[in-house]
């Protein structure tokens, strides 16, 4: 299924929300929404929140035979999964566009900035391997899916242990976790992906953009930091331009978000070991307060409401009574119908070129026919009992546009002007 | 990095370049009578061929028709012989996808796509020999045919891969650069308004690095569109001979 479209109505809202530095959940520009970590009852499960959006990371391994160039390196594997489940716009089974663009970036940010220590991996050089497999699921889309999935790669590859090894002579054993405890994998430093959301052509910029913001933005950046600074991977997307100012003023937001974020993985992880050293409960239906999973479950909002009401209370109070006649609608010319109430359409994209097709004008006649427009309009306005149309027959009105024909052909007569002026006004209210 | 030496004390690279030395270019456009636009570019060992159809109806599924500018569907493939290993896959694997997903932003950046509403603009690039930067090289003879095609462009766009080796940045990486383990960043420019078309890096590289880097890769860039510049107008130059203007 395709998604569906954002309408028109609601996009000019968010543009002119974000214009105003505004966003839908009350955040500012810089802001990240609220990143919940939780674990599985496995080594290696990891779930993240990153507001609504929500993603499930499990790493697994197994033993194979390396690549011929690589004799004794480990494999790492990641794969991202976009299950229908998590937006009506995924597909199954199909590897889209998105999937691949995700793939590619977390391969990127966690492989190829060689923050695994791969060759610790290595059992027998050149026979056995371990491949590392990180499998991640969305599970509901609002946003920013790239970051969530590098939050919960990261966390859940920190959080794995793989089974211990023995080797004898030509003899390999995998030790079960009873026999010997499982080793952590060996992790050099934390890579975790900012994403930032570019708007009108690069003018606004939103950190962490939700579902809606990802839908009107014009092009995404996103980089991958670790706490020491250092940048794993760049990607712009999206057919933006960028100027170099803006790519670095990108880097130094994330890295304060990033070691922000390192600061909650780090925590998340050693309260998990905690719980599970204590022998206290620990997993995921732990994380949970009963009955609390379903949609149902409510966070606070992050907008200020305590005194919502008094206030809502005030304004009421204070407006003025809204005028109890209804104007009727005002028609500038007869015989078309419009919607509303006769105030400036907003809708003049055609607007210029009417306007060259009438270069030839002078200046004063077309100032004349303005202020001759108006006149008529304030006339109309005046008798506006006689020219009321009743809406229901506007469609085959508003296509008739006869008295234009007939005086196409001069042009400076001032008549004409004046009744080209009324025609002109005419289509720019249809349009 | 282990075992190559990629920039030696006097200041050389393994081919013999300087640091901020591109590789020779050499393109030619209309290099094909049927396509709209072609060119073929190599630089240095590096030779890809680019052809561009349209802009034309759309072909295909037609609900990915755009009302208000036109689509620019690209496709990126490497000849099998194109590297030392034969390929299996010319192209549909991941990495050939992301490619081609990568050229299709750029030139969605660039080429001025809202004049040709519900119509669709084909690139399809080849890489006929593959010695490091791929991309840059594809842009870049990508371009070419799309001047060659004439269709408008906001500028050309050029593309130049840049690594950083011993604090200093290279300019215009070949294949044993790029496996030596470089921090790699690629970068698609519109020189004249220092736009940046698309920026992709690869490895790790301090934050307070990115800057100079940056700044590498535009001047790289910049040297690029020279080159292209040139060879359009040869090209301009060549046709009109011909056709007795």
């Amino acid at each position: 299924m395709k998604d569906t479209p954002l309408a028109n109505c609601e996009r000019d809202f968010l543009l002119k929300a974000i214009e105003e530095k505004k966003r839908l959940d009350g955040r500012q520009t810089y802001d990240y929404r609220k990143i919940k970590i939780t674990f599985g009852t496995d080594y290696g499960c990891c779930f993240v929140d990153l507001g609504k959006t929500r993603v499930m990371a499990q790493v697994s391994c197994e033993i194979v035979t390396p690549k011929e160039n690589r004799p004794n390196e480990g494999i790492m594997f990641f794969n991202i999964e976009l299950s229908p489940m998590a937006s009506p716009a995924f597909e199954q089974g199909r590897q889209s566009e998105l999937s691949v663009n995700l793939n590619r970036q977390l391969e990127r940010c966690l492989r190829n900035s060689k923050c695994i220590d791969t060759e610790s991996l290595c059992v027998v050089s050149g026979e056995k391997v371990w491949q590392i497999r990180v499998d991640i699921h969305m599970l509901n889309h609002d946003g920013n899916l790239m970051d969530a999935a590098s939050i919960a790669a990261i966390t859940a590859l920190y959080h794995f242990k793989r089974p211990d090894v023995g080797i004898q002579g030509e003899e390999v054993t995998v030790y079960p976790p009873e026999e010997r405890d499982p080793i952590p994998l060996s992790i050099y430093h934390m890579p975790i992906s900012v994403s930032f959301s570019f708007f009108q052509q690069g003018t606004y910029l939103l950190v962490d953009p939700c579902e809606r913001e990802e839908r009107v933005m014009d092009g995404l950046l996103m980089i991958a930091m670790n706490k020491h600074r250092e940048i794993c991977s760049i990607q712009s997307s999206g057919g933006i331009m960028l100027l170099k100012e803006q790519v670095m003023r990108c880097s130094k937001i994330a890295s304060v978000k990033v070691s922000e974020i390192t600061e909650l993985i780090t925590k998340a992880l050693e309260n998990d070991k905690k719980a599970r050293k204590a022998g206290g409960r620990f997993g995921f239906a732990e994380s949970m307060p009963q009955e609390r999973i379903t949609a149902l479950k409510k966070d606070e909002t992050p907008v200020e409401m305590t005194d919502v009401t008094e206030t809502a209370y005030d304004i009421v109070q204070k407006a003025e009574a809204p005028p109890q006649t209804v104007p009727s609608p005002v028609l500038p010319v007869p015989g078309m119908g419009q919607v509303g109430l006769g105030l400036q359409n907003s809708w003049g994209l055609e607007d210029d070129e009417e306007e060259e097709e009438e270069d030839d004008d002078s200046v004063e006649e077309q100032e004349e026919k303005v202020t001759k427009m108006e006149v008529e309009q304030h006339r109309k306005e005046q008798s506006s009992g006689d020219v009321v149309e009743i809406s229901d027959s506007e469609e085959e009105e508003v296509i008739i546009l006869q008295p234009e024909i007939p005086n196409r052909g001069p042009k400076n007569a001032g008549s004409s002007s004046d009744q080209k002026g009324a025609a002109k006004s005419k289509k720019r209210q249809t349009k | 990095m282990a075992g190559l030496e990629l920039l030696s004390d006097q200041g050389y690279r393994i081919d013999g370049r300087k640091a901020t030395e591109l590789r020779k270019v050499q393109a030619r456009m209309g290099v094909f009578a049927q396509a709209d636009g072609s060119a073929y570019l190599e630089q240095g060992n590096t030779k890809a061929l680019a052809v561009v159809y349209g802009p034309h109806e759309m072909r295909g599924s037609r609900s990915r028709t755009l009302h208000d500018r036109a689509v620019i569907n690209c496709q990126y493939s490497m000849a099998t012989f194109s590297t030392a290993e034969r390929k299996r896959r010319p192209h549909g694997d991941r990495k050939s996808t992301e490619m081609s997903l990568h050229l299709k932003q750029t030139f969605e950046a660039a080429v001025m796509t809202q004049l040709y509403p519900r119509s669709q603009i084909d690139i399809y690039v080849k890489i006929l020999q593959s010695d490091g930067g791929n991309y840059s090289v594809c842009v870049n003879a990508a371009t070419l045919a799309v001047i060659d095609a004439g269709i408008p462009m906001r500028d050309y766009v050029c593309a130049c891969t840049v690594g950083f080796v011993d604090e200093t940045p290279l300019a215009d990486l070949c294949y044993a650069e790029e496996g030596g383990g470089v921090s790699s960043l690629a970068l698609a420019l519109l020189p004249r308004g220092g736009q940046i078309a698309l920026l992709q890096m690869d490895a790790r590289l301090h934050q307070d690095h990115l800057e100079t880097l940056m700044e590498a890769a535009m001047t790289a860039c910049k040297g690029v569109s020279k080159v292209l510049d040139e060879v359009v107008r040869q090209h301009l130059q060549e046709v009109s001979v011909l056709t007795g203007e």
